[in-house]
């Protein structure tokens, strides 16, 4: 199965993955090689199989809705690449 | 000192052979000795001194337990609070955790020592430890070749006798399989026993973290203080753990070994194929029973992993954006341009293939065709399983197809680095137990695994098997050349 160059930018896109031609080309090679080997998978017949989410269909635990976790905002803002006055710092979104 | 096993440390330490500080200090210097392997990205020397210093007046208070002064090393998948965990990734390149990983804390509670961080690939994702942004670890037993993957440095560490122990997590083979390249003992438990908390996650359905140590002696002793009940993990299995050490050395006269015929095809090197035998002859003096048994859906296990892998990589991944911790690029145009950037600057070249296989197969229009068509393909490998354990204890197999192979052969083919994992993958698609364990070596030295596959939950049955191997051989006992 081949996968194109635009194909791998608009991938790249959706991925937040800065590309330019010369990428999509080198990925869209690689990317259709793995889509060959993923083909194998229509060798078997899973018509009425239930799709397993999950090993031993285990459910993710419920918990009660109790605060457990300690305010360590300035820990965690410390590492942050840009924070200021406990907020997150980002490009100007809104004009 | 460094060749002892984990209980004779221990009582060494009770008897005051040496202390935790000598052998902290031992090792550490081995670790500096050992340096040209890459296995380490951050040694903790200081940390590692006063934790053993600590050991050492709890030894003296008669405050110990079997684990307490033993030296290690941790995957650096796990976070370490206040310590640098970098994931083997430019993204979290400067990344100091602001707090532990389960697993930590239990083995730090437990007294251990840590002495730093072991290189991996990067964000776990590779066979061979060349996708490391801080380059290929090299093997021991041959430093032109590559020490398997994911948890390459945590292998080359404990085989070179640079740490008695390390963690490791695997989510398609990443400690059976580097265990196997560098002919030691690494077990993946079954999913949900070791909490994934503070385990920077790859695809959460399959990640399991465990240990790889010398002997399943070893092993035993340390998953037995990292498993158990998390409230921190979701997917934390809330049941009691059972004594590994209480049955690890019970007779296996009378066990069933199945041998699936799919594990004994064309695929496999002969020197592998050859040695796996042996290993199973062996088995079957100590009086076990073998009998063939069917994996048929195993032949999709490859691509079933290389859909379900990805999706849930390309997930877990998109929290790395450049605004909360991790890299960000230096220069941008607006807040699309700077996830963009920072994201393509921070992840190399296999991770951003997997993270736009999982796009895609995540993507309208191809979601049912390859995403709901591997997890029904999931459910019949997990059923080829169920059927094999009605007629066996255990399965045993080949960890992977072949020995090491030299840093580089395989990086221009991401398919053909896929095909290492062809024997281990199907385990984590099922959940289940595995070991892989030293079972001698190919002409040219290179180390051979034998993989162990358990029954859901039952860990102890293949640590019991291994260990009983360990008992009639000495495969595990032999270290590189150069380390001994």
């Amino acid at each position: 199965m081949s996968i194109s160059s635009d194909q791998v930018t608009y991938i790249a896109h959706l991925a937040r993955l800065r590309t330019d031609e010369e990428k999509s080309a080198y990925f869209a090679g690689h990317l259709s090689r793995i889509m060959d080997l993923v083909e194998q998978m229509n060798r078997i017949d899973t018509d009425h199989i239930e799709p397993m989410a999950h090993p031993q269909d285990g459910a993710l635990r419920l918990r009660d809705d109790e605060v457990t976790a300690e305010n360590r905002r300035e820990d965690y803002q410390a590492i942050a690449p840009a924070a200021d006055q406990g907020l997150y710092l980002v490009p100007r979104v809104i004009e | 000192m460094h060749d002892y096993t984990i209980t004779e440390h221990a009582e060494a330490l009770r008897r005051g052979d040496y202390s935790s500080v000598e052998l902290t200090r031992h090792h550490l210097d081995r670790v500096d000795a050992g340096e040209a392997l890459n296995a380490f990205v951050t040694v903790t020397a200081e940390q590692a001194l006063e934790q053993a210093a600590e050991a050492d007046r709890n030894i003296r208070n008669g405050d110990a337990g079997p684990l307490s002064g033993i030296p290690m090393a941790h995957k650096d998948i796990f976070c370490t609070r206040g310590v640098l965990t970098t994931c083997g990734s430019r993204m979290l390149s400067n990344f100091v955790s602001p707090y532990d990983a389960t697993v930590v804390t239990r083995l730090r509670d437990a007294g251990m020592v840590s002495l730093g961080k072991t290189n991996m690939d990067e964000f776990a994702m590779g066979s061979s430890n060349e996708t490391s942004y801080y380059g290929p670890v090299k093997n021991p037993w041959s430093p032109d070749r590559v020490p398997g993957g994911s948890s390459g440095g945590s292998a080359a560490a404990v085989a070179a006798r640079l740490a008695p122990l390390a963690t490791a997590t695997d989510t398609g083979g990443s400690i059976r399989q580097p265990a196997a390249m560098c002919g030691i003992t690494g077990i993946k438990p079954s999913y949900g026993r070791v909490s994934r908390y503070g385990m920077i996650a790859f695809a959460s359905s399959l990640d399991q973290g465990g240990v790889l140590t010398r002997s399943a002696e070893d092993a035993a002793l340390v998953l037995q203080a990292m498993s158990g009940f998390d409230a921190r993990d979701s997917t934390s299995l809330d049941l009691p753990v059972p004594d590994y050490g209480a049955g690890l050395g019970d007779d296996i006269a009378g066990k069933t070994i199945g041998l699936p015929k799919e594990f004994f095809g064309d695929g496999v090197e002969p020197a592998v194929a050859e040695t796996v035998q042996a290993a199973i002859r062996e088995l079957e003096a100590l009086g076990a029973r073998t009998v063939e048994v069917e994996l048929p859906n195993s032949e999709v296990g490859i691509p079933c992993y290389y859909v379900l892998a990805p999706a849930e990589a390309s997930s877990n991944l998109s929290r790395f954006d450049g605004v909360r911790y991790g890299h960000r690029a230096a220069e941008y145009d607006d807040l699309l341009d700077m996830y963009s950037r920072s994201r393509a600057e921070g992840f190399g070249e296999e991770v951003q293939r997997r993270i736009m296989i999982g796009t895609y197969v995540l993507s309208s229009g191809y979601y049912d065709a390859y995403y709901i068509k591997a997890q029904k393909l999931r459910r019949l490998i997990a059923d080829d399983f169920t059927r094999a354990f009605e007629k066996c204890d255990i399965i045993a197999g080949p960890t992977a197809p072949g020995t090491a192979f030299p840093i580089g052969a395989k990086n221009d083919d991401p398919v053909a680095m896929y095909l290492n994992d062809i024997f281990t993958n199907s385990v984590n698609l099922a959940g289940l137990p595995g070991i892989s364990v030293n079972a001698g070596f190919d002409a040219d030295g290179l180390p051979i695994g034998l993989q162990l596959i358990g029954r859901y939950l039952d860990e102890a049955t293949v640590l019991n098997v291994a260990h009983r191997f360990q008992l009639a051989t000495d495969w595990h006992r032999r270290a590189p050349g150069g380390y001994a």
